[in-house]
């Protein structure tokens, strides 16, 4: 050990106010090195949502008690992943505010709150879903569009930054990611009618180092998949790339060893009225790989070109060192909600392979550059999937351990899409929806969620978690849940699979064979991801899930 | 002006978008004059209530229009069904806020604080159109059902109808089927005559009959509450509300014909607009 670690480690063991030092880039970038916390959004940079941690297994879970909970004053849809630092959690509750708890025993230290202006408009609720933290400084991005800087030990403000117009739509809904000295965000509001970006903040200052436009404008590579209008083309707007959408709803990952930072980009706008957008649109629908100190970009992969069904990219890129025959592959595997799972070289974007993982007739496959060959369904008939996809947004996770993905999706859900044209105005849904359920009489599972009671039958679809061989495409099982499924999802060295649901369940399976091996009443619609962390030699694993925050352990003998 | 007023007192308009079942509308010239005879002081007492509280009437164009904006602004959280959101029915008129017209304008103009409704930038007419159409959801369709005398229909409901011998309204009646206390509040004459036709087309998911065989081959029979993956709700045949562990039974299945009796037989068509202009009456306790 090199003599500096030594010292530091004697300085911990002395002194045990120095385990909380500040998050370092080091630190950071060696996340998987420190299984006790839970340093970013994801986990760590490569997103696998997997903890190394080992004192739950599948032969105690059995034994999992819940701990504590947290109550959020909020009636907004929970959706946070806590950060774990050196046994204090960071969380943030709607719409707003950081909570800074003691992860052993929820007893709260501080909160802090930030009221969103009246003018914020986000399109799908007051929701946030974490924060990042470098040094001692934890960093927010809010639904009135600012990005805020708060101490980590005093609560108290350090920096906000107003990054965009709240009254236009424009609002930031997830975790930011730190990089080196940086904290990059990226707008929602791409239902809208916003022009998306992602841009860089100076960690100590708030300053924009970078900006980089999800949508390019005339002069720039890309603007000509904003195709011009030609007299022919009915509803055609020649300047739809001001109001292109391309927004992004959740955090991305980084590669050191590239410096890239990737990120997946949503739906061109208008969502339904394609006709008003001819083109690929770029770079809607897409996963763009960025620079992560200057913001240009380096390379791009659209998965849904000219996209008509709001087939968001609003996944987690999940970066994994793939062993194919010996050769390592530097890939990025992707679970997409256009129900196809792709996998990339994350260092030049090349499209390796790409199979359907649930029902689609929108496209009859992938090319040889994995672009759809689409196939657009008729006006009344179902397009599979639905609009809320074969997945959304949930956060997957990767095992290293099993080398399987897995991910929440909605297994048999279709939508009659149709839509009409409609008109901009700043700070209003920009969708031109006419979508329709086809089970008639039947309605629509909703987007985020539903109440106590079940009001839809399977036939319009219901939800799974799948575990996915990326190499081969095979589904290796797949667990049904009668509702439709929107939990992230947490996998552990000892192969167990944390996941909560619609239901108001929090489960845990076995990574390896789907088999449930516990599960806890948590009483609420589960939106958020699970967590794993460990505070004096005890793991915890946390959920988000109806307005509160629930923390189990194993039960003490 | 080639418009044509939409009156709650006269017609309802069923939903044929989302329609529960397949139905031709009745549009009997000769009913709607018995309609005009026969109708009395309580169906137009309850009415004008009605009216005084949301002005009463709106232009069907407007209701049209609406239909098209609460698609694009509000379908993403209120859901098609107006029960995307927690505590809210738009369909069922479950919105404690919105009490008058006016103020349901400024909650579309301002949202409301605290909470995930935004406020939104509506012309006039644009936010006519979408309170015309919130307010008549319930009804909202492309034909007309035709309403007789409530009181008759009161008499048929209790006598030979015998429709409280498995509902219940008010606390009286039977279990067995859903209670109708607010049923004229949840669902449009359209709907409620598809309901009395073909009962089973337009059945709920969460109201279909249940058969549940227990390990020890005890068979339960009753009407489906609710379910999740691993559990069932149901009210059994027995008067009891019954909570069931999938793993614990040996089967579950579901049925999909409705234990109700169909009235196409039974009722004329005049007895069936008398008992449609009660159900539509039963909007909850006053």
């Amino acid at each position: 050990m090199p003599k500096h670690l030594v010292l530091l480690f004697l300085l911990v063991l002395l002194f045990p106010g120095l385990a909380m030092s500040q998050v370092t880039t080091e630190r950071l970038l060696n996340a998987n090195n420190e299984p006790h916390n839970w340093l970013t959004y994801s986990g760590a940079y490569d997103s696998q949502r997997h903890s190394v941690l080992e004192q739950i297994t599948t032969e105690n879970v059995q034994d999992l008690e819940m701990k504590w909970v947290f109550q959020s004053r909020t009636s907004h849809h929970f959706q946070a992943t806590p950060l774990v630092v050196d046994g204090i959690m960071y969380l943030t509750q709607p719409p707003n505010d950081v909570v800074a708890l003691d992860a052993k025993t929820g007893r709260v230290f501080w909160v802090y709150e930030h009221v969103p202006s009246p003018d914020a408009r986000p399109c799908c609720g007051f929701s946030n879903r974490g924060l990042a933290i470098h040094g001692d400084t934890l960093v927010m991005g809010t639904v009135d569009a600012m990005v805020v800087a708060v101490d980590a030990k005093s609560g108290g403000p350090i920096w906000q930054v107003q990054v965009a117009d709240p009254s236009a739509g424009y609002a930031i809904t997830h975790a930011p990611l730190v990089v080196n000295n940086k904290a990059i965000v990226g707008m929602s509001g791409g239902d809208l009618g916003i022009r998306g970006f992602i841009a860089a903040y100076d960690i100590s200052t708030g300053n924009e180092s970078w900006r980089f436009y999800t949508i390019p404008a005339p002069g720039e590579p890309g603007h000509e998949t904003w195709e011009p209008c030609t007299p022919d083309m009915e509803h055609c707007d020649p300047e739809a790339w001001k109001t292109g959408g391309g927004a992004v709803w959740l955090t991305g990952s980084y590669d050191p060893e590239t410096n890239l930072t990737f990120w997946g980009i949503g739906n061109p706008g208008p969502d339904y009225a394609y006709y008003q957008r001819p083109g690929d649109n770029l770079y809607a629908s897409s996963v763009v790989a960025l620079d992560a100190d200057t913001g240009k970009l380096d390379w791009h992969f659209q998965f849904t070109p000219g996209d008509r069904y709001d087939y968001d990219a609003v996944q987690i890129p999940v970066l994994v060192d793939l062993d194919i025959n010996g050769t390592v592959i530097k890939a990025m595997l992707w679970a997409n909600r256009n129900g196809f799972f792709y996998i990339l070289d994350r260092v030049t974007g090349r499209f390796l392979t790409g199979n359907p993982f649930s029902r689609i007739n929108w496209a009859s496959g992938l090319d040889d550059s994995g672009g759809p060959i689409q196939t657009p369904q008729g006006p009344g008939v179902p397009t599979y999937p639905g609009k809320q996809g074969g997945t959304n947004w949930y956060s997957p996770s990767y095992s290293p351990n099993t080398g399987l993905m897995y991910f929440s999706t909605w297994e048999g859900y279709a939508t009659v899409f149709d839509s009409a044209p409609v008109e901009y105005t700043p700070g209003q849904l920009f969708t031109g929806s006419r979508n329709r359920s086809p089970i008639v009489g039947v309605p629509e599972p909703p987007a985020v969620g539903r109440g106590h009671i079940n009001t839809w039958t399977k036939a319009v679809g219901h939800g799974s978690v799948l575990a996915f061989n990326p190499l081969t495409g095979d589904k290796v099982w797949q667990w049904e849940t009668y509702d439709v499924q929107n939990s992230g999802i947490l996998t552990t060295a000892t192969d167990l699979l944390f996941v909560g649901g619609r239901e108001g369940y929090f489960q845990a399976l076995d990574a390896r064979t789907g088999d449930l091996l516990w599960r806890a009443v948590t009483g609420g619609n589960t939106l958020a991801a699970p967590i794993t962390y460990e505070v004096e030699g005890s793991q915890y694993v946390a959920i988000a899930s109806g307005h509160s925050l629930f923390v189990f352990g194993l039960r003490q003998p | 002006m080639n418009r044509t007023r939409y009156d709650n007192r006269l017609t309802f308009w069923y939903n044929s978008r989302k329609c529960w079942c397949n139905v031709t509308p009745i549009f009997s010239f000769r009913l709607v004059i018995l309609f005009l005879l026969t109708s009395n002081y309580l169906f137009f007492e309850k009415v004008v209530a009605f009216t005084q509280e949301h002005g009463g009437e709106y232009e069907r164009a407007d209701i049209e229009r609406g239909a098209q904006l609460y698609d694009e602004f509000c379908s993403n959280c209120h859901g098609s069904e107006g029960d995307g959101v927690g505590n809210v029915n738009l369909k069922a008129g479950q919105f404690r806020r919105a009490s008058t017209d006016q103020i349901f304008r400024r909650i579309l103009t301002e949202g409301i604080p605290g909470t995930g409704m935004p406020p939104g930038n509506y012309t006039a007419s644009d936010m006519t159109a979408l309170v015309a159409y919130v307010r008549n959801m319930r009804d909202f369709d492309g034909g007309i059902v035709t309403l007789g005398n409530v009181l008759h229909g009161e008499t048929i409901f209790y006598g030979k109808g015998r429709c409280t011998d498995c509902h219940r309204v008010a606390g009286k009646g039977g279990r067995q089927a859903p209670d109708l206390t607010a049923i004229g509040a949840i669902r449009g004459a359209g709907s409620l005559r598809a309901s009395l036709l073909n009962p089973t087309a337009s059945m709920l998911p969460s109201n279909r009959p249940v058969r549940i065989v227990t390990q020890a081959d005890e068979v339960i029979h009753g009407r489906r509450l609710n379910e999740d993956t691993y559990t069932i709700q149901i009210f059994n045949d027995q008067d009891y509300l019954q909570s069931f562990e999938k793993a614990d039974l040996k089967e579950v299945t579901i049925l999909d014909a409705s234990p109700m009796p169909s009235y196409e037989d039974s009722l004329s068509e005049s007895e069936l607009a008398d008992l449609l202009a009660y159900l539509v009456t039963l909007t909850g306790l006053r």
